[in-house]
Order: C-alpha cells, then sequence, then structure tokens
C-alpha cells in the first residue's frame, strides 16, 4: 500500500541519484511516505463512516506509529551517523514501536471496510496471493526481520547503510516493513493470512526474542568497527531492554489472545465443571474488565469481513 | 513437573479447602505458579538484585562462549514468555473458580527454587554464562545459592503437597 509505493519510490529515486544524493532529499522522501500513510488512513476513516464508528483509539495509534516512524527517520537517524546508541533508538522506533503500534491500529480491516465491494475483494486476491501469504507466514516474516538485523550488523552494510542514502533508505524501508509483517503474523486485530496455531506463533516470538537478545550481546562484545566501545555498550543495552519492552508486549497480546479464546471455549466447560463457582462469583466469571479491552477487536474483524465475505478471519478463532 | 501432584498420606494435619476446586483448575493453578516461579527467576530477580541492586554481576561479561550465550538468550526469551503466560493462566483460573493462593504460591515457590537451582548448576558451573561474583572465592557463593535454591525448592513442595485438594484425581 502506502509504504509500497514508497519503496517504490526510493528504488526509482535510487537509480537517478546514486552519487548525487545528499543528506536531505532522502529524509524529505521517507516524510512524503509517512505523510501518505497519514493521509491514506484518514481517507479510508472518511470513506468507512457509512459502515460504522471506527474505534479512536485505533486512528490515536495509527498516527503514534507515524509519529515513531518519523522520529526515528528524522532526527534520530540524523544523530545515527554520529552515534550508535542513537542508531539502536532508531532501531528500537523504526523497526519494533512503529510496527507494532500500525498493526493494532487495524489498517487492512480499514481498507476493507473503506473500499466499495469490487476494490475490496482486490485487495484481498492480492493479501490472499502466492507473495503476500508467503511474506506473511510467521517463520518467514520471523526470518525477514531477524535476518536482515544480523545481515545488517555482522556485515559491512552497517556502514554502506551510513555512507550510501539510497541503500540507507531501502534498508529504512525493510526494517518498517518487515517488522510490520512479523508483527502482524503473530498478533493484531487484522484477520491473519495464515491459520497458524498460536504454538507455532508462540514458538516463533520466543525464538525471535532469543535471536534479537543474542544479536544485542554480540554487538556489546562486537561493535561495528570504528563504534566507541562505550557507545557500543550504550547502543546494545539499548537493543536488548529496549527490544525486551516491546517483546513482552507482543507476548501479553499473544496471551491475551489464548486467554480470550479459552473464555469462548471454557464457556461450556466451566458450565459443567465450575457452575458453582461460577455462580457464587456472580458476573465475575465472564472476565475481568481489564482482559475485555483486547476483546473488542475480534468482532470487529469479524464483522469486517465476514460482512464484507471477502477476508475469511481465520486468526480469530485458531488462538488455541 | 514433579511438583504437580506427589503422591503419598492425605494431607489431614490441615483443614483441606472446604470446596476442591475442579482438577483442571488446580492443575492450572499449579502450572502457573510453577511457570510463574521460574519466569520471576529467570527474568526478574536476576535482573534486578544481582545487576542492578548489588551490582555482582553485569549485562555481560564478555567471556562467554557462543553456545552459552545462545543459551543464555533463549532462557532471556523463554523466562519472559512463562512469566506473561503463567498470569494470564493465573486469570483463566481465577474466572472459571476460586483461586486456591496458598498453593498457588507454594507452586511459585518451587518454581523460584527449581529454577536457581538449574541456574546456579547449570548455567553458572556448566555452561559458565556468568559467575555470581567476579573477584572472589566462588566456592562459598556457589554453595549460598544452590543451598538457597534447595531449600526453597523442598518448602514450595511442602506447600504444594500439604495444600493438595482432597479429592484427588490425577
Amino acid at each position: 500500500m502506502d509504504q509500497n509505493q514508497g519503496q517504490h519510490h526510493e528504488q526509482h529515486h535510487e537509480q537517478h541519484h546514486e552519487q548525487s544524493f545528499g543528506a536531505v532529499p532522502w529524509e524529505v522522501l521517507a516524510m512524503l511516505v509517512l505523510a501518505g500513510a497519514a493521509a491514506g488512513y484518514a481517507v479510508a476513516l472518511v470513506a468507512a463512516r457509512r459502515r460504522g464508528p471506527w474505534p479512536a483509539h485505533r486512528t490515536a495509534l495509527w498516527y503514534l506509529g507515524l509519529l515513531c516512524a518519523a522520529v526515528a527517520l528524522g532526527p534520530v537517524a540524523a544523530a545515527a551517523r554520529t552515534s550508535f546508541t542513537a542508531h539502536m533508538l532508531g532501531h528500537v522506533l523504526l523497526g519494533m514501536v512503529a510496527p507494532l503500534l500500525l498493526v493494532l491500529a487495524a489498517p487492512v480491516t480499514l481498507l476493507l471496510r473503506a473500499l466499495p465491494v469490487g476494490g475490496a475483494r482486490s485487495v484481498t486476491r492480492v493479501l490472499r496471493g502466492p507473495w503476500v501469504r508467503t511474506v506473511a507466514h510467521p517463520v518467514a516474516a520471523g526470518l525477514l526481520n531477524a535476518g536482515g538485523l544480523w545481515l545488517l550488523y555482522t556485515t559491512d552494510l552497517y556502514h554502506l547503510v551510513h555512507t550510501s542514502a539510497p541503500l540507507g533508505l531501502v534498508v529504512h524501508a525493510h526494517v518498517l516493513l518487515a517488522g510490520y509483517l512479523f508483527t502482524a503474523s503473530l498478533v493484531g486485530p487484522d484477520a491473519r493470512l495464515h491459520p497458524v496455531s498460536l504454538r507455532v506463533r508462540a514458538t516463533v516470538l520466543v525464538l525471535f526474542v532469543t535471536a534479537h537478545s543474542v544479536l544485542a550481546k554480540w554487538l556489546y562484545a562486537h561493535p561495528p568497527a570504528g563504534v566507541d566501545p562505550l557507545d557500543g555498550r550504550t547502543g546494545a543495552q539499548l537493543m536488548y531492554y529496549g527490544g525486551d519492552v516491546v517483546d513482552v508486549a507482543l507476548m501479553v497480546l499473544l496471551a491475551a489472545g489464548w486467554y480470550r479464546a479459552a473464555g469462548r471455549q471454557g464457556g461450556r466447560a466451566a458450565g459443567r465443571q465450575g457452575g458453582r463457582a461460577a455462580g457464587r462469583r456472580g458476573g465475575r466469571a465472564t472476565g475481568r474488565p481489564g482482559g475485555m479491552r483486547v476483546e473488542r477487536i475480534v468482532p470487529t474483524v469479524d464483522e469486517a469481513s465476514s460482512g464484507r465475505g471477502a477476508v475469511r478471519s481465520e486468526g480469530a478463532s485458531d488462538d488455541r | 513437573m514433579s511438583t504437580a501432584a506427589p503422591t503419598g498420606r492425605s494431607p489431614d494435619d490441615r483443614p483441606g479447602p472446604p470446596e476442591g476446586p475442579p482438577v483442571g483448575t488446580d492443575r492450572r493453578t499449579v502450572l502457573s505458579g510453577f511457570l510463574f516461579g521460574c519466569g520471576i527467576a529467570a527474568s526478574m530477580i536476576d535482573l534486578f538484585v544481582f545487576h542492578l541492586g548489588l551490582q555482582w554481576h553485569h549485562f555481560y561479561d564478555l567471556s562467554t562462549t557462543e553456545v552459552a550465550l545462545a543459551a543464555d538468550g533463549a532462557l532471556h526469551a523463554l523466562g519472559w514468555f512463562i512469566t506473561v503466560w503463567s498470569l494470564f493462566l493465573l486469570a483463566d483460573v481465577r474466572r472459571r473458580a476460586e483461586v486456591a493462593w496458598r498453593r498457588w504460591t507454594g507452586a511459585v515457590l518451587a518454581g523460584v527454587g527449581a529454577f536457581q537451582l538449574f541456574d546456579g548448576v547449570v548455567d553458572h558451573k556448566l555452561l559458565g554464562i556468568h559467575q555470581i561474583r567476579y573477584g572472589v572465592d566462588l566456592l562459598p557463593y556457589d554453595t549460598a545459592w544452590i543451598g538457597s535454591a534447595v531449600v526453597v525448592l523442598v518448602i514450595g513442595l511442602l506447600v504444594l503437597r500439604r495444600t493438595r485438594p482432597v479429592a484427588t484425581g490425577g
């Protein structure tokens, strides 16, 4: 969508400005892509109005996610030319925080609501096509995400990114897109494209967190050439602990999905074996208010997709 | 884990829980407590007490082999994962039945003890991921670490035994 177009533009520019690409233009280009994503969501909101209210927190999450990406691509990216710690702040913001916020904003659901039936069918066809389905599998998305990081930090790519603006743009786009794909393949309100079991998603997440924390500690000992050791250590710890915050959030969302599904499935079982307890506790048996926030997301996906007949919400039913 | 239901005498030495929770719920209570104990021992006790509090050992001592580094990373990831998951298991028990808090606490102690024992033996001694403290004679530290782990584990198992539901189903 917007980001894909952005990547297309980037490659286009890359051919024309191989040498003469200064520091400013590619930042402007990145900001234009983000502005496009901001405008696109707003247009979709207006177009989807007839299909009922859209939760305000999702809209807020979208713009917060874009803000994170903008901070990462603007001031932080500028500082990253001289500071490894700033580079890592950019990585955590662009590759982890922004993707999570953007995924929670349910852009695909909004797009399907906004488009007329024919358009929504086309989008669904593309989403269900072999290309998207392949990269949207948790294993593939995890490999793209973690593999990209390993390439970046264990090869010369790290230095090339800071000397070649077009390459920097491609790598930044990859970080954001791979982060988005990975997050969306595990959690989030948009219907997942693969009916992957919760067990597989949990395993992929644990393996990714392992790879991320091992890479952070490896960088602590072996910062990229030319990076000041103290700067390298601070940056590595930022990667480790900043990554932890986002990864734990992903774990909470994944477990909340299980909790929700177990509640639906266990409603009958609880009636059978825990009826006494449920009766004693009155309304408590239906769940605690804290857990309900996430719960509202699923019916919206179901409603959006079944009403449209476009995307079957496989993700909503396989959390077991 | 062996903590689930130690077989033996019936726990007559204390008034058993007047309403025994359903068996599935009981197993889930113990599992939740045990995972929570392992999880906080793996991801929080070490971080807050030894890294940030006492500063006996640090983020990474730079002497670790690659295998140990990978094992450490996996442990770190699993530690957070089971901490989070155990709390959702607990929430699930809580919405189905009354939580047997003493039993859950016993399982937490057993989990903390089991993990610390594992950490003290496998991580510190066999893999050598890091030591407890640097520049000192390690023997008293290792003894205290492993000894306290065993004590906590045994206390946890004893509490679990005393709080077994009256109707043991398996």
